[in-house]
């Protein structure tokens, strides 16, 4: 018999060793987040993926699932404190939407529609932050990185390199690239690494494929992100 | 410079998770960390720069971009600022001909801002090249003035400018008589291991950081793990604003320490101890180093410690300014020669600590504690105290009072009591257990110190009526800001908020809603945050909110909306550019109603 924990008072089943978010995931459930992706180590940074267990906040990307465990997702208060990080994360960095490539297929924004964020509530930091476009073939745009952490995750995990590091401390934290000049260009970064392809956001694009999909037609223009993240993610967590 | 960082990497026996020891050094060669040495280091190591570079940005200590031959900080704790600080701060800038921040141009000296040094009792306090200046006035600021601008090499300065005092007023169980070296290793070895757990169990012992974990209970698991490759930690990043009891401990007492080190090893069955010693404490290292030595050669460290067959080493890693690596798992990090960003957990620290394998993590005073009841029993410790906080703590006691200084009172000790042994007369309130803890009020003198009441690391700050307790939030605030990780949006992003939000409020720009605003805000941080830091870092808004409510209300405009900036001000370069000062290139800020 499968042992089982209850989210939002519907019983599912969990394997030893799975998270919360696996759980969850492979049980048909979305519990929003943004720095985790199935296919990477858990990073447990972006906060948005919270849940209630037994009363308690926990980090549903990183909190295993154990026999018994009450846990709440789909609340009001839940959903609400949400909303608030993602305008941290709006108010953090420079988001323009409707000038941004990534717009209908960004998940920064997909969740923000998600939880009905209409404004940035908080007062906007308008950081100064940099855009290199010294690569051929990809660009980082600075303004629109949230910090989750993929693209470090992606180039040691899945590509061998070490192309991206988190610097810094606190507000003044940033992303900056392995190469003497700490530029793209001199970094050994390949158009074809699953780095170039993992960012949420717009912040790391590959050039020349811009606008290949019109405004309109893009993934959350479609449909929201709960269907599209439980469509992609299900068949990892679900094995 | 490459023979310089060759030298010192093999110093450090090419061991990555020194980095912190090998930048440390680079730094006070070369004022800053050159770009050269950066590679360097990465080729010798085997790590990737950008690890270093992380490193670098992250520790207030390190920097990428020159600092001055004499780099000078200033501690920046509301003690300090009781005693004068910004004052004294304007004038030392003044005299040296250089602003806050900066680096003068002839590149002699810098100066800066740092957070607590921990000399709270003996403050204004400061450090120079990482060495800790104690009771600062303007006749002391004025020969250090001198003597940078004849370019006195610091070891020459006066030993005045450098003396600390321990200033203890009270002594108890743990401070009334310390253990001769050995005394408790031998004690322990004559009852046997198991019997002694036991008595650190008898003995309620909970850990004296703040968190109050039981000690013997962390032990037992470290000692039950599979993985036989555990160690030992001590946590002397004792960076809680208003603390110092570590500082004495390891002043005075320090064997004592290091024995409760070897003790908990010889529980556990752990080889290497390391003490995590921050870096404002620099000046205690050489001593320290001394008394390792003395140790081996007493046959208390090293091999077959007192003929028990105990393999058991202590190493001291200095920290680089960072308050977050008082948090356990970040401590670690840092040990590993890392950014010291709070693991997540579970697993915890005995299961997977120092490189994965069973870490215990203790405060100062635990092992000092520890030590003590492994000879005295654990019964005559147990006897102090209330039924959930046995035995006795160690307050750091600063601010307005006659006597500040380190008191060891039994838990259950009331706080009117203590404001009469410090000699404090007129107390308005008191921030117990630093930025973290809480603001109590002069209804609440009659509360306990225990971890059922008054929970603290130890940190005592009392303020007369007449202090603005805006100032100590404001201080507080910002503090967190400046120390938060970065690691989780919620205290990046709500550190930085909560410091915008209140400072909004206070430089009166707040309008109806802000005071709600703030609350909401806090509650946001205080909930969802990754660690401890976080999770306090609004402590002290909400617990003054509580109190005062009628002290945040009175700041607020009596508008609806009020701008969160000096509207007209923000025309300034408008007026420049247009070369117009007439009536109608003003803006009024919104009327009040």
């Amino acid at each position: 018999m499968s042992k089982t924990i209850t989210l939002d008072g519907k019983e599912i089943p969990f394997q030893e060793g799975q998270t919360i978010m696996e759980a969850a995931t492979a049980a048909g459930e979305y519990i929003p987040h943004l720095c985790h992706n199935p296919d990477y180590e858990p990073h447990g940074s972006c906060k948005l993926c919270t849940v209630k267990v037994n009363g308690r906040n926990c980090t549903a990307c990183t909190f295993p699932a154990t026999e018994g465990q009450d846990i709440l997702n789909n609340i009001k208060e839940l959903s609400d404190d949400r909303q608030k990080i993602t305008q941290m994360l709006f108010v953090e960095g420079n988001h323009f939407c409707p000038s941004c490539e990534k717009t209908g297929n960004c998940q920064l924004q997909g969740v923000a529609y998600h939880l009905n964020m209409l404004d940035n509530h908080f007062p906007h930091f308008f950081a100064n932050r940099e855009t290199d476009a010294s690569h051929a073939d990809l660009m980082i745009d600075h303004n629109r990185c949230i910090f989750c952490n993929l693209c470090v995750r992606a180039s040691q995990e899945k590509d061998g390199k070490n192309v991206f590091v988190i610097s810094g401390r606190g507000i003044n934290k940033r992303l900056i690239v392995n190469s003497v000049s700490r530029k793209l260009v001199d970094s050994d970064i390949d158009i074809n690494d699953c780095a170039a392809h993992i960012c949420p956001t717009g912040a790391i694009l590959i050039k020349r494929t811009g606008y290949t999909i019109p405004i309109g037609e893009r993934i959350y223009d479609k449909q929201q992100i709960d269907a599209v993240s439980l469509a992609k993610e299900h068949d990892t967590h679900g094995e | 410079m490459k023979e310089f960082v060759q030298n010192l990497v093999e110093k450090y026996d090419f061991q990555s998770v020194r980095l912190l020891p090998l930048l440390r050094d680079i730094q006070a060669q070369y004022h800053f960390i050159p770009q050269d040495a950066i590679e360097h280091l990465a080729q010798l190591l085997h790590i990737e720069r950008t690890q270093i570079i992380s490193v670098i940005e992250f520790y207030s200590f390190f920097h990428l971009q020159a600092r001055g031959q004499y780099d000078i900080l200033i501690s920046d704790s509301i003690t300090d600022h009781m005693l004068g600080k910004p004052a004294l701060m304007a004038y030392f800038c003044e005299q040296l001909g250089v602003e806050i921040g900066e680096v003068r141009a002839d590149g002699l000296v810098s100066i800066d801002n740092t957070s607590c040094s921990g000399m709270c009792d003996q403050g204004p306090a400061g450090l120079v090249n990482g060495y800790v200046l104690t009771n600062l006035n303007r006749p002391r600021i004025d020969a250090i003035v001198e003597l940078v601008n004849q370019q006195v090499p610091v070891n020459e300065w006066p030993e005045i400018f450098f003396s600390t005092t321990d200033n203890i007023y009270k002594r108890n169980i743990l401070l009334e008589s310390t253990i001769t070296p050995g005394e408790a290793l031998k004690a322990a070895f004559a009852r046997g291991l198991k019997e002694t757990l036991h008595e650190v169990d008898v003995s309620g012992l909970r850990g004296r950081g703040g968190a109050g974990f039981s000690t013997a209970m962390k032990w037992r698991f470290c000692s039950e793990e599979a993985e036989t490759e555990r160690y030992v930690v001590c946590n002397a990043d004792e960076g809680e604003p208003g603390t110092f009891k570590d500082r004495v401990l390891l002043n005075t007492y320090a064997h004592q320490v290091f024995e409760g080190m070897t003790l908990c090893a010889a529980v556990i069955g752990a080889k290497q101890g390391f003490l995590y010693l921050r870096g404002e404490y620099l000046h205690l290292f050489e001593a320290l180093q001394q008394i390792l030595q003395a140790r081996r050669e007493q046959a208390l460290l090293g091999n077959n410690i007192l003929e028990s067959g105990l393999t058991f080493d202590i190493e001291i890693r200095l920290g680089a300014g960072a308050y977050i690596c008082g948090e356990e798992s970040a401590l670690i990090e840092s040990l590993e020669g890392k950014r010291g960003i709070p693991r997540n957990r579970p697993p915890y620290p005995v299961t997977q600590g120092y490189l994965q394998k069973p870490t215990v993590v203790n405060n100062v005073e635990t092992f000092f504690a520890a030590a003590k009841i492994a000879v005295v029993g654990g019964q005559a410790f147990a006897d102090l105290g209330t039924k959930k906080s046995k035995g006795t703590k160690l307050l750091s006691i600063s601010g307005d009072c006659l006597r500040p200084g380190i008191y060891e009172y039994p838990f259950g000790t009331s706080v009117n009591e203590i404001l009469h042994d410090c000699h404090a007369t007129h107390a308005f309130g008191i921030q117990v257990g630093g930025p973290s803890g809480v603001f109590i009020a002069r209804d609440e003198f009659d509360r306990q110190l225990a971890f059922e009441d008054l929970a603290t690391g130890g940190s005592f700050i009392i303020l007369n009526e007449g202090r603005n307790i805006l100032d100590l939030v404001k201080n507080f605030t910002h503090f967190f800001a400046h120390e938060s990780c970065g690691f989780c949006t919620p205290c990046r992003v709500g550190t930085a908020l909560l410091q915008k939000q209140f400072d909004k409020i206070v430089d009166g720009h707040g309008s109806a809603g802000d005071v709600v605003a703030l609350e909401e805000l806090c509650q946001l941080v205080k909930n969802y945050s990754h660690c401890g830091l976080g999770q306090t870092a609004a402590n002290p808004i909400i617990s003054t909110l509580q109190r005062y409510p009628e002290i945040y209300q009175n700041l607020l405009k009596k508008i609806s909306y009020e701008p969160g900036f000096d509207l007209d001000a923000a025309l300034e370069t408008a007026r420049q550019m247009a070369n117009r000062d007439d009536a109608h290139a003003h803006l009024a800020q919104v009327e009040e109603e």
